[in-house]
């Protein structure tokens, strides 16, 4: 099998609160088409290098180049026009509470995609249908669950089709049964879209069921310190990744 | 049952500190004084032959001479202790206790000061990015690009005025009253009650109804801009407009801004009209000034100037009130308690933007002879 192209890459990424430092020298590569884990035990910074992947934070120092442009070193208009082949999900879903279901999933389409009302409508039963929300159009997010609501926001993030999926702790909040069935869902659109995938857990189940390769950040040398296979990285990673992989049954 | 009261006492011999320890302990009741640090010794031990029952109010005692113990290089033997009072103290002890250096509450007033400072210079740049993004908003809002749903512009133009309408007209109404008694008090005295109609007229429409309408919506539309915008920070609501590239003041603070600026002029004529009334309810009814003449009194004094004059100050007070409320909305911390700050900063501001603004103007127009 020939090696995929390179979707991301991450060369010696600093990031840093303030004055805080919050990681250092991060350098990987996400290959396309893979799911990738960002793992690391709480406050290691895990979203916080989500935040600058995706363009909501500037790194300190190094580069975060997807398709060979880097993020931080074009213009305004370009780094929108990267953003827009982004689909996010967010920790809390982050869905806009004014905007019913159908409303939330259409504005990025009429407004960024250019599509016609009637079309993003149709587009946005569809998106929700996929998700298991078909019948919820009408919804405000105030009136569903959480787990629907994390539904209903990777229906937004599938809005435009994006080419790289971000999931922040995807399963927080989640029942063990909704947090399974979201790992399927998840599977199922990498397989049937082809997207990249980068998800911030520290879920151990679904790292091992999904997850294709994963990084592991430190919270005490504020650096990564494994990276590869997480079923390779649980028998032969640092001691510190084993414990943390180690933990989970399977 | 009877209760025993508690008994802390610590003895030494030869290199051995024995705590004795004895009675029942509860939190909340009469307890032994702390006993003093440990400096020496090889062992501390404990004999708990007279203890009854015990809480964590025990182990708040007994941590800090345990801690002094083992700084002081003194073995701590917990093996005379509760086995479950032994595997908290054990527990307590596991990992030391860490003075973090960011986290000292002791401060001076200067190092107050000093801290406020560079937070408002650091903030100095985020507060003017905020401003050029309106103004670039505003500009492609007169080239017929700005991106917002119009639906929304509507929903905060009939937020921000009809539905101040009750609050406007009350408040208008009594500081109506308020200037007609307070000038009928002075004027009566000449017999020139009839003047009253110029104090109210003026006096309404050119300064306080402007003044009145701007506070009143920076305490009710400037507080809501900042808890609305405050939430979707917290929500990672903001976040998400980013991500998809979608412009984030012209969907969130061009509605906010526009609505604001058309209706506070609005409010403000309103406002006016509602104080002459009150004059003129007032001065009829108390002063008896004839209703025809407050009139036509009223329409000699006021002329178009006036009414201009307050309908700017209005549509600036309305102005500076949106980008207060909106600015503290955006720079709302992730956090219940910032949201709850960003709605009185907003406030605040809001009435102090409209306080130095309405100085600046009243010493412009004067200037200017208007």
């Amino acid at each position: 099998m020939s090696p995929r192209p390179t979707a991301i890459e991450i060369d010696s990424l600093t990031l840093r609160y303030g004055e805080r430092l919050i990681q250092r020298d991060l350098s990987f590569t996400i290959a396309q088409g893979d799911i990738f884990i960002i793992m690391g035990g709480s406050g290691c910074g895990k979203s916080t290098l989500l935040r600058h992947l995706i363009g909501l934070q500037t790194p300190a120092a190094g580069s975060v180049r997807f398709a060979g442009v880097d993020l931080w070193q074009t213009d305004d208009s370009t780094r929108q026009a990267m953003q827009r082949r982004f689909g996010v999900l967010f920790q809390s879903g982050a869905l806009w509470s004014s905007l019913t279901l159908s409303e939330n999933i259409m504005l990025p389409m009429t407004e960024i995609g250019g599509f016609r009302a009637a079309d993003a409508r149709e587009l946005a039963a569809v998106k929700l249908a996929l998700v298991g929300l078909a019948g919820f159009e009408d919804f405000y997010p105030s009136e569903i669950s959480g787990g629907m609501k994390k539904r209903a926001a990777l229906a937004r993030a599938m809005a435009l089709d994006p080419d790289i999926l971000f999931f922040d702790e995807p399963s927080a909040g989640l029942d063990p049964l909704s947090s399974a069935h979201l790992d399927e869902l998840i599977l199922e659109l990498r397989d049937s879209l082809g997207a990249t995938i980068v998800i911030v857990t520290h879920e151990l189940a679904s790292i091992f069921a999904i997850g294709d390769n994963a990084v592991f950040l430190d919270a005490e040398t504020r650096t990564m310190i494994a990276l590869g296979d997480p079923k390779t990285l649980r028998h032969s990673g640092p001691e510190g990744v084993r414990n943390f992989l180690g933990r989970g049954k399977m | 049952m009877t209760s025993h009261n508690a008994s802390l006492l610590l003895h030494q011999e030869a290199g051995i500190l024995t705590c004795q320890i004895a009675g029942d302990w509860h939190a909340g009741e009469q307890q032994p004084e702390p006993l003093p640090s440990v400096t020496g010794g090889e062992r501390l031990q404990f004999d708990c032959s007279g203890l009854g029952r015990w809480d964590s109010s025990l182990l708040a005692r007994l941590l800090p001479l345990a801690e002094s113990a083992r700084q002081a290089g003194c073995v701590v033997a917990d093996d005379g202790l509760p086995p479950g009072l032994a595997r908290l103290l054990r527990l307590a002890l596991a990992v030391p206790a860490r003075r973090q250096p960011g986290n000292s509450h002791e401060e001076g007033i200067l190092d107050h000061v000093g801290k406020v400072t560079l937070a408002a210079w650091q903030r100095l740049p985020l507060n003017l990015a905020f401003l050029g993004d309106l103004f670039r908003s505003l500009g492609r809002l007169v080239l017929g690009r700005a991106r917002f749903q119009r639906a929304d512009l509507l929903l905060f133009a009939e937020d921000a005025g009809p539905r101040a309408l009750p609050i406007v007209s009350l408040i208008s109404f009594l500081v109506g009253t308020i200037l007609a008694y307070m000038g009928a008090a002075q004027l009566a005295m000449l017999g020139a009650q009839i003047y009253i109609a110029d104090l109210v007229g003026i006096g309404m429409v050119r300064e306080i109804a402007a003044l009145m309408t701007g506070i009143i919506l920076a305490g009710r539309t400037g507080a809501a801009y900042a808890a609305q915008l405050g939430t979707m920070q917290v929500n990672e609501e903001i976040d998400a407009f980013r991500t998809f590239g979608l412009p984030v003041s012209d969907f969130l603070v061009l509605p906010r801004f526009l609505s604001l600026l058309v209706m506070a002029p609005l409010l403000t004529l309103y406002a006016g009209i509602v104080g002459v009334a009150a004059g003129m309810l007032i001065a009829t009814t108390v002063f008896d000034v004839g209703a025809f003449a407050y009139f036509q009194q009223t329409t000699k004094a006021l002329n178009l100037t006036h009414f201009i004059v307050g309908m700017v100050k209005g549509t600036v007070y309305g102005a500076l009130v949106a980008i207060a409320g909106c600015l503290c909305g955006m720079r709302c911390g992730r956090s219940a308690q910032a949201v709850g700050e960003a709605t009185t900063a907003a406030v605040v501001l809001g009435i102090l933007l409209i306080t130095i603004s309405a100085s600046l103007l009243t010493i412009l127009f004067q200037q200017l002879g208007i």
